[in-house]
């Protein structure tokens, strides 16, 4: 569907608007100039496809707005987009990201900078629409980067970085965004959007330089390359993602200079943490209701606080050391599962507990995997992923003795 | 000097550019059709073409690193993935043509897929880029009738009875497969009424291959050109004999070489002199007999095949195309008198 429309004016004031965050991101997609996008339908990512449908619609963008024949189809449409230069959009949920693997897998493989949102949402088998982050976390060794969101306004200003940091050239990786379902990709809340002119200043157009497909640049892209060049090639996947983290700082950066968001890190969101002893780790929306339980925590007296991480991939690890190493213990909540890893831990738990080791003075780490499925973390799961946590800064509850499952019916 | 966009019709071999855009550095098989569709494709397309080349013979045996025998520029696409390539390719030039960020000009684009890539496992994305028609691309499937780059492993494509690597000849079991091949243009031409070119062709018969391509491309939207390119690996037979097991299968009336254009049917080459009552078809024994993978066939097998093929010319509405007919007494209500309406167009009255 292509609708001849000029680009809008770009409006000088910024606004604020009720948007979901699948809306949210709708109007980055808007601001960006994104050339094409494919759509699939699947809960809870969708939102997105919808709303900027009626964008196009309504004649706000100019994207050619291709609906595919399912999720394998859609990644590669908007691969091959990429390579002749267009700035791309996609995104999927749950089983959809999987039928897409194939193509995932090779896009991160081919340095091409596609931007996607995973709207966070269980893997089949039973059937569930809410949210897990097993799908997101299926391509963390692939090379794609991985932030979360925890609000609307966030998502739309990771989408606008993503662009940014995925089409640097020292970077050129894709990235996927972390929409938790449900409560995020369609809860409403206060989002600001920017000024056309901002978002042209923070986000430069979009070039390959000498990797576009063109006649006048007759190159022949991802030929057969066997055991002669695999690992070169593999190793410059890994200098990319090395590179990211300092070209998501700059970013960052530049971001909060613009527009005056981002917090302190663009990696970690603290919360609470400058006395604390005791820190629940996790990320997306499980921040919220840890939030509400800190502060009916602290008026009983208690010194704990919330990390939330920003970015999965890259895993700012000298960071993430130097933060959670000033605290007792640390709770990690993984809303994900990893069957028959060690400890029988969540992703996120043996990530830290990884990043941690060598560290002479380390917290003690408590696994809880909790919220499966899009189950809500209600307070009296989080009271018992505290006290387990505080017994285990007082030496009742060694790390690694179990991983804890919070709030499941026996 | 302008670079030459427009691709008029081929008169003859002399009149077939002299350009190579295909060239050394590949390391198909002696006597490989399928590179040779290749070289066709892109001499008949021209320099001012993408191609986009899905996994496959002509991708794994085709296309090494620092050795591409590609001039145009080429990129690799999934297995299943060669209408989606094509589609995204078309997609994002045209946009970028639109807002002005690349230079508004015509840039060919060809996505290929084998057998397996095409027939099999990319079936539905070829169909959904064939439905938009707002994008020009074509898609070119090159069939050899097999799995030939992981071992001759049998497809959809895959002719009646063969030996393949998952259908072997065996003591108990003669033949292990006995699907018959799926009509693939005949479907898309039939299931796409808004694709505005649908061909099956063969490169033993270049000129006729080239200009297919060519029509594939200018006339715009999404196209679709379907060729059956003999293997010697995947047939078991001396390279010397592709061209001439090309010429067999139109020749015994097996691959009828057709063009679907904006609706109509013209029957191309000799399965047209067929048609025509000009030629006569040949038993298809003079086709099987020349390889080594219908060996094992026993009188009844070859009869089979014969009665099979007999049927696509005798009981078809469109040989070839069209695999079913109407009963005698509705072809007055549905107007079909092949007579009043010819399957090729009407020759232009001077």
């Amino acid at each position: 569907m292509a609708v001849e429309v000029k680009p809008r004016e770009s409006s000088d004031v910024e606004t604020e608007q009720l948007a979901t965050g699948c809306e949210a991101i709708a109007e980055a997609i808007r601001l960006a100039d994104v050339d094409v996008m494919a759509a699939y339908p699947i809960r809870p990512y969708d939102g997105v496809m919808q709303a900027a449908a009626k964008l196009i619609a309504n004649g706000k963008m100019d994207v050619e707005y291709i609906v595919a024949d399912g999720e394998h189809s859609q990644f590669e449409i908007v691969k091959h987009a990429c390579a002749v230069g267009s700035r791309v959009f996609v995104g999927s949920s749950g089983v959809g990201w999987f039928y897409a693997f194939e193509a995932i897998a090779v896009t991160a493989g081919l340095r091409l900078p596609v931007v996607a949102i995973c709207g966070n949402r269980a893997l089949d088998d039973p059937g569930a629409f809410g949210t897990e982050h097993n799908d997101s976390l299926a391509v963390r060794d692939l090379g794609w980067l991985l932030p979360w969101a925890e609000t609307a306004q966030e998502a739309m200003d990771l989408a606008l970085m993503a662009w940014r940091v995925g089409e640097d050239k020292r970077v050129s990786l894709p990235v996927a965004i972390g929409l938790d379902g449900a409560f995020l990709t369609h809860s409403q809340q206060i989002v600001k959007i920017p000024t056309q002119a901002a978002v042209n200043t923070f986000l430069p157009p979009f070039d390959l330089g000498d990797r576009l497909l063109h006649p006048d640049n007759p190159i022949t892209i991802a030929p057969q390359v066997d055991q002669d060049w695999l690992m070169e090639i593999r190793m410059q996947n890994d200098q990319a993602m090395r590179k990211a983290e300092g070209v998501i700082r700059e970013a960052h950066a530049d971001f909060k200079k613009l527009f005056g968001r981002g917090g302190d890190s663009p990696f970690l969101d603290e919360y609470m943490t400058d006395d604390a002893e005791v820190v629940f780790f996790g990320q997306g929306t499980l921040a919220l209701p840890m939030k509400v339980a800190i502060r009916r925590l602290r008026k009983e007296g208690h010194k704990v606080g919330l990390v939330r991480l920003k970015w999965f991939r890259p895993f700012a690890t000298d960071e993430i050391v130097k933060c959670l190493s000033r605290f007792k213990a640390v709770g990690v909540i993984d809303r994900d599962y990893s069957f028959g890893s060690p400890y029988y831990g969540g992703v996120l738990y043996n990530e830290v507990r990884s990043a941690l080791y060598s560290q002479p003075k380390r917290p003690v780490v408590v696994g809880f995997i909790a919220g499966l499925g899009g189950r809500e973390i209600e307070q009296p799961m989080a009271q018992e992923i505290f006290e387990k946590t505080k017994a285990a800064a007082s030496g009742d509850l060694k790390a690694g003795d179990t991983c804890h499952w919070i709030g499941v019916r026996s | 000097m302008a670079i030459e966009t427009a691709l008029p019709q081929i008169k003859g071999v002399k009149d077939v550019p002299y350009e190579e855009l295909f060239v050394s550095g590949h390391r198909t098989c002696q006597g490989c059709e399928s590179a040779l569709v290749m070289r066709h494709m892109v001499k008949a397309s021209g320099p001012r073409t993408i191609v986009l080349g899905s996994t496959g013979c002509m991708y794994v045996a085709n296309t090494t690193y620092y050795t591409t025998p590609w001039v145009v520029p080429w990129m690799h696409t999934q297995l299943g993935a060669s209408g989606s390539a094509a589609l995204g390719t078309a997609a994002g030039l045209k946009v970028l043509m639109r807002k002005g960020k690349l230079k508004d000009e015509k840039i060919n684009v060809i996505a290929f897929c084998g057998d397996g890539g095409g027939a099999d496992m990319g079936l539905g994305a070829i169909s959904a880029t064939l439905t938009h028609k707002e994008y020009n691309c074509l898609v070119l499937l090159y069939d050899n009738e097999s799995y030939a780059n992981t071992d001759i492993q049998l497809s959809s494509q895959t002719p009646y009875g063969a030996v393949t690597t998952f259908s072997p000849s065996g003591s108990k079991k003669r033949l292990m497969h006995t699907r018959w091949k799926k009509n693939v243009p005949g479907m898309l031409a039939a299931g796409h009424p808004e694709s505005r070119f649908i061909a099956a062709g063969c490169a033993a018969y270049a000129v006729d291959l080239m200009n297919k391509i060519r029509k594939a491309l200018e006339i715009g939207g999404p196209t679709f050109v379907h060729t059956l390119d003999p293997c010697p690996k995947g047939w078991d037979y001396h390279p010397q004999y592709s061209q001439e097991l090309g010429h067999l299968a139109v020749e015994c009336g097996i691959w009828p070489l057709y063009e679907v254009i904006d609706g109509v049917c013209n029957l191309t080459g000799p399965t047209r002199q067929i048609a025509e009552g000009r030629k006569k078809r040949k038993p298809v024994y003079e086709y099987l007999k020349r390889q080594g993978r219908f060996a094992h066939f026993i009188d009844e097998d070859v009869e089979h095949f014969q009665a099979q093929v007999d049927k696509m010319w005798t009981d078809w509405l469109i040989p070839g195309v069209i695999p079913f007919t109407v009963p005698a007494k509705d072809q007055a209500i549905l107007k079909i008198d092949k007579k009043s309406k010819p399957l090729h167009e009407e020759p232009a009255t001077a």
